[in-house]
């Protein structure tokens, strides 16, 4: 276990600084880079030149990436060239606001997901069933963006029980200061959120439901509500667990978009901002962590599963998969 | 002269084996209601696209400011937008975009992303290391974080666009084809076509990558729905092809804009259009899957 441990984790230092160095490579690309964009289109040449200058833009792309890297491990991520504040300073305010708004979406999802997919595969193939897996496809094939856009409309516009834009400020309790601005960012994230994981919950129990040591507890005479909640959906979950960890990737999309449809001042919108004005100092910082979060999700996805389960310990510490 | 390669390929089951194969394929696809509506749908959706701009004429060219946000009403059935384009006619215009960046990028990212996991498999060690961990790096950036990027260095026009969409989606079909050429290259007939001295890019072609059609095609499906979904996210956000060209992205983009002025079939069009082509290509991928006999991986 110490060593799939310790392997994984190296595994994820080496997909982090690669992340990095893509990032940095795809940025430094293109010729002209950020100062025309900073500038404005009345940028004469000298005063591009000086702020490549200021920038450290001139120097060759490797030592400029050795260089915001040392940097960046010293926790210095560079200062925006558009906001008059240092990359650090901005995280700081923004990541805890998008860490609330999606780890609150998601335990609403979850605590409405997990029942549905139980109720689901309990009722299996039955018309309730069908109607459900209906309305879950349809969910899920609905893109955040526009889902955010349908609830604007019918809450906000036309019977006008939620606002549309979510509460400002930049310290954390402002997001607080208008609890009913988070329902609807919330909402957006929830419902596609739910329509993954409940398609998942239901074929998670199917599997364990077909297993011996269900019919073996119902033959000893255990009820069909005990064997449902104390052995197949503590059994099922465990799965879950590592969906959870692998689809921060997808709820970070989510919240992306929602974030720029509510205009909630999170890494999301901060990100967006950044690339239309190529704002590489903040882009590299939010990528950093965004990249790090997802990183670390599927690391503990993939330790929580084996401490879950202990069958998986056993077959991974006999052929740990590259 | 036959060569080598080309010997080693008979090795492989013979053409009646394979025809008997894909006609089991097709009979369990078609036994399948859910995915025959959605190939209904896909058929009928690019009719709609293609064929109904021949029935139904708009002017999709000339701005009528005249005209601008008429609610529906005879003669348009779906009302006009923020420039007077007629929104019926719009949709068809726009579908097209949207169908044909989709499929683009699907066939961009299937392809590449099949020779590159078929690389990775078949020499395995150092080789697929490397190769690996730079897709899960770029795994590690959420879809639409790396897509806002490459969208900021590459202005899209229609083949930047799919290009594009085509870099991030790739990623997923590289690990599949990966995962399942590490199996097959451990075969009889690779051996035996290795032993023969075939050259590893004719081995992955023809062995490797040929025997993952499966899961490629069940793939590419999928890809196509995701493609739908990130060119309408990218133009959503305004960094998709500019202006006078449209997508569907870019009418819900338009929606937005006035949202708050209770034009819904500025919202609602363009939103439902999106979702039943993402329907149908889910449906028709879960048909294909379920018809190859693969798992359940999504």
């Amino acid at each position: 276990m110490t060593r799939y441990l310790v392997r994984r984790v190296g595994q994820a230092v080496i997909v982090l600084l690669l992340v990095t160095i893509i990032v940095f490579g795809l940025l430094h690309l293109l010729p002209g880079g950020p100062a025309r964009a900073i500038l404005g289109t009345m940028a004469t040449p000298t005063s591009i030149k000086a702020f490549n200058q200021a920038n450290g833009l001139n120097h060759p792309i490797p030592v400029q990436y050795w260089d915001w890297l040392t940097k960046a491990l010293r926790g210095n991520l560079g200062y925006s060239y558009q906001q008059n504040q240092s990359v650090a300073s901005l995280l700081t305010q923004r990541v805890p606001k998008t860490a609330f708004l999606a780890g609150v979406s998601v335990l609403i999802a979850l605590l409405i997901a997990v029942p549905v997919g139980l109720y689901q595969a309990v009722r299996r193939s039955r018309f309730d069933d069908y109607l459900l897996t209906v309305a879950n496809f349809g969910l899920y094939s609905t893109p955040a963006f526009w889902l955010a856009l349908v609830l604007v409309d019918l809450f906000a516009v036309r019977m006008h029980v939620f606002p549309a834009e979510a509460p400002q400020g930049s310290n954390f309790s402002a997001i607080f200061s208008d609890p009913k601005g988070l329902v609807l960012p919330v909402a957006t994230i929830a419902l596609v959120s739910i329509a993954a994981f409940s398609r998942y919950v239901r074929s998670s129990v199917l599997d364990q439901l077909s297993q011996d040591y269900v019919r073996m507890a119902r033959s000893k005479g255990a009820g069909r509500r005990y064997v449902l909640t104390a052995h197949v959906l503590r059994n099922a979950l465990s799965p879950v667990v590592t969906l959870l960890g692998l689809s921060l990737p997808f709820i970070l999309s989510g919240t992306l978009i929602t974030e720029q449809v509510f205009n909630y001042p999170g890494v999301g919108l901060l990100f967006f901002t950044a690339c239309t004005v190529q704002d590489y100092p903040v882009l590299l910082g939010v990528i950093l962590v965004v990249g790090t979060a997802t990183v670390l999700g599927s690391l503990l996805a993939d330790i929580g599963y084996a401490v879950l389960d202990p069958r998986v310990r056993y077959v991974r510490a006999e052929a740990a998969p590259a | 002269m036959t060569s080598v390669g080309e010997v080693a390929a008979t090795l492989t089951p013979a053409a009646g084996a394979t025809q008997r194969r894909a006609r089991l394929v097709l009979d369990t696809f078609l036994a399948n209601r859910a995915a025959v509506a959605g190939l209904v749908l896909i058929v009928a959706l690019t009719l709609f696209c293609f064929i109904g701009p021949l029935l139904y004429h708009t002017n999709q060219v000339t701005t009528r400011l005249g005209l601008e946000h008429l609610a529906p009403g005879s003669g348009r059935p779906l009302g006009t937008d923020e420039v007077g384009y007629d929104q019926l006619g719009r949709l068809m215009v726009g579908g097209q975009t949207s169908l044909e960046v989709a499929f683009g990028a699907a066939a961009v990212a299937v392809l590449f992303g099949a020779a590159w996991g078929a690389t990775a498999g078949y020499f395995g060690g150092l080789v697929d290391g490397l190769m690996m961990r730079i897709v899960d790096a770029m795994l590690a950036i959420p879809a639409l974080f790396l897509l806002l990027i490459l969208a900021t260095i590459f202005r899209p026009n229609v083949g930047m666009l799919i290009l594009v969409v085509g870099l991030v989606a790739w990623l997923v079909p590289a690990r599949l084809v990966r995962g399942e050429s590490l199996s097959l290259r451990t075969r009889e007939y690779v051996l035996a076509a290795k032993t023969m001295g075939v050259r590893a890019p004719t081995i992955i072609r023809r062995h490797i990558i040929t025997n993952c059609i499966g899961t490629i095609l069940v793939n590419a499906t999928f890809q196509v729905a995701d493609a739908v979904l990130l060119v309408a996210a990218l133009s959503y956000l305004g960094l998709g092809i500019p202006p006078p060209a449209a997508n569907w992205g870019s009418m819900l983009s338009n929606g937005l804009d006035f949202s708050y002025s209770g034009y819904w079939w500025m919202i609602y069009p363009p939103g439902l259009a999106i979702v039943v082509t993402v329907v149908a290509f889910n449906l028709v991928g879960d048909g294909l899957r379920d018809a190859f006999g693969l798992a359940r991986r999504r």
